[in-house]
């Protein structure tokens, strides 16, 4: 096993670091598909916008700073976002829920064009901030302490949402709107502001993921529909609206695409496609998905 | 249809002498660009099979179509050129692929079968990527040479688009004998009520399943097509670059109308390969603009659109 260890290790807290990521990016698509039956095909744009923020306010080695500046002014358009798409699909209420993803769809490919008109088409790399850009040694090999110090907030934020989730009035809202959300309509609950705001924080800690996934990732078109198809993933393993199913989706997805490619490099896609077949095969709503609700 | 009987037939076969007339008029260029529409409007025509008859609307479709172009450009590269031959492969491997595929994505329905398309489309596009030794990786398979036909090469640009021509045609062909089959009926039996069909007995997952291979091997048939028009086959030919305008060509011309989808694929070629470079490269941007204005623009959503335009 130590010998493995020394191997592997790196791979595995990479998968981990990437996991963390994944987590905080997947969390709010599967909050607003499991509260809302809204595919936000736009999420993966956040994330890009939040990547351009990180280089464009706190440029290529961020001070401090900067670095906290980027997370602040990403998270305000985030959230600005997330308002606005709540409020258009608001409109497409009555419409069916593909034309609700389609729509987001094609807010995705204009926000996407846009970033590449501003930013142009070349990759931008972005270093980690002062003080974390070095590296420890790791199982006897030097690792950034960067994604270190990632894994440590994916957790952080891990056991903020779910206490959220778990222990407060809203995230007891947010639970019932995922179970049955006619009979949280019933029950004389208007669901329009808790909509609002699961939607706005989703897209926040999207941009956010952006921001923190720049010193990984770097910013270059094409990155959004990257990280939307690993987000989607996450969520099919993980199950709509779980914020459990969220965390051990994402830490899977993560592991396999490190962990996996490392160990059987191309076959690694087939890996991810066995893991979404197996979840759907033996559990059709994902690993930790509600058994109730309308889901069509 | 039914109404507009003694013209359902003529309109067709109208069409199929102007567009077999045509390149006689036009130059290289425009008889290029012909060419590349019947090649998306087969391709739009067999996601109609998902999406307009069975009401699964898939986003990885185009996944399907870069598997049969990349075995098509692989055959004509490695073995033989025979136009027959590649196709048949093309068929073979996307049938092959969507069979894999299908036999999961089947099991979800309506945003969710969305979701799932897309990413195993994804999947597809990742392996396309990396798979070097076949593929060429991210430089794409190139050097695919034109095909033969009865020991003709089709290297002239009208040839070629005949023989695109025929075989959108045949392609056609098939997909209006499905629509009208029992097999069809039954399709769209379950976009209306797949619970009421399972009550009659009807084993729904296999009629999806079959539905969702025939499609693949119609957009593979077309991705034949495709390789031997444009002699190279890219990982973009089977991402999300190819589904998501082929899904908006479907929406555009209207779903599970018979000319719709194909009408809709020259919309869109003609904005993403015509128009698209003089907007100086923004042709996502123009997508965009009529995915959204198609959700907004179209009064009662985009199913009204099942009874709306087409012949």
């Amino acid at each position: 096993m130590p010998a493995w260890l020394d191997t592997h290790g790196i791979s595995l807290l990479n998968g981990l670091a990437i996991g963390s990521l994944l987590f905080i990016l997947a969390v709010g698509l599967s909050l607003i598909f499991g509260m809302m039956d809204v595919l936000n095909l736009a999420h993966g744009v956040l994330f890009l916008t939040g990547a351009y923020v990180a280089w464009w306010i706190a440029g290529e080695a961020p001070s401090w700073p900067g670095f906290l500046g980027a997370l602040a002014i990403a998270g305000a358009i985030g959230a600005l976002a997330g308002t606005g798409l709540a409020l258009v699909i608001e409109r497409l209420a009555r419409r069916s829920h593909l034309d609700q993803a389609l729509l987001t769809l094609g807010l995705a490919l204009i926000a996407g064009d846009a970033l590449s008109a501003v930013f142009g088409n070349d990759v931008h790399t972005i270093n980690p901030p002062a003080g974390l850009d070095g590296s420890v040694l790791v199982f006897g090999k030097a690792y950034p302490v960067y994604r270190l110090a990632l894994i440590g907030l994916g957790a952080g934020l891990a056991a903020v949402v779910h206490l959220v989730v778990e222990r407060t009035p809203l995230g007891a809202l947010v639970r019932a709107t995922v179970a049955d959300r006619h009979m949280v309509l019933s029950a004389g609950v208007d669901d329009r502001k808790v909509k609002l705001v699961v939607f706005a924080v989703g897209s926040l800690l999207a941009t956010t993921a952006g921001v923190l996934g720049a010193p990984v990732y770097g910013a270059r078109p094409g990155l959004d529909g990257t990280v939307l198809i690993l987000a989607l993933v996450v969520v099919v393993i993980g199950g709509l609206g779980s914020v459990r199913g969220a965390l051990v989706g994402a830490l899977v997805i993560g592991e396999i695409e490190s962990l996996g490619r490392a160990l059987l490099s191309n076959l690694a896609s087939f890996v991810l496609f066995g893991a979404l077949a197996v979840v759907l095969v033996v559990r059709p709503r994902g690993l930790f998905g509600a058994a109730t609700g309308a889901r069509s | 249809m039914n109404r507009l009987a003694p013209w359902g037939r003529l309109v067709p076969l109208a069409m199929i002498v102007v567009l077999a007339a045509a390149p006689l008029a036009l130059g290289t260029y425009a008889t290029t660009v012909l060419t590349r529409i019947l090649v998306f409007a087969l391709l739009a025509a067999s996601l109609d099979l998902l999406a307009g008859i069975t009401g699964l609307a898939s986003l990885g479709h185009g996944a399907y179509f870069g598997a049969g172009a990349y075995a098509a450009g692989w055959v004509a590269v490695h073995a033989t050129p025979s136009g027959p031959v590649t196709l048949a492969a093309a068929v073979a491997v996307s049938a092959l692929v969507a069979g894999v595929a299908g036999s999961v994505a089947v099991r979800a329905r309506g945003v969710f079968f969305l979701m799932l398309t897309l990413a195993l489309g994804e999947i597809v596009e990742q392996l396309a990527q990396s798979w070097h030794g076949v593929t060429g990786g991210s430089d794409g398979l190139y050097g695919i040479p034109a095909p033969h036909l009865a020991g003709a090469v089709l290297a002239d640009v009208r040839w070629l688009s005949w023989y695109v021509l025929a075989v959108f045609i045949a392609g056609m062909a098939v997909i209006r004998g499905i629509v009208a089959s029992p097999f069809g009926a039954a399709l769209r039996g379950i976009r209306d009520n797949e619970a009421r069909m399972r009550a009659l007995g009807y084993r729904t997952y296999l009629y999806k399943l079959a539905v969702f291979v025939i499609a693949g091997a119609l957009a593979g048939l077309a991705g034949g097509l495709l390789a031997a028009q444009q002699r190279l086959v890219t990982p973009a030919d089977l991402g999300f670059a190819t589904s998501a305008p082929v899904l908006l060509a479907v929406i555009i011309g209207g779903e599970a109308t018979p000319w719709g989808p194909c009408l809709g694929a020259a919309v869109v070629v003609v904005l993403r390969d015509v128009l698209g470079p003089s907007l100086g490269g923004h042709g996502s941007l123009v997508l965009g603009l009529v995915f959204v204005a198609m959700v907004f623009l179209v009064p009662g959503g985009l199913a009204r659109l099942r009874r709306g335009v087409g012949t």
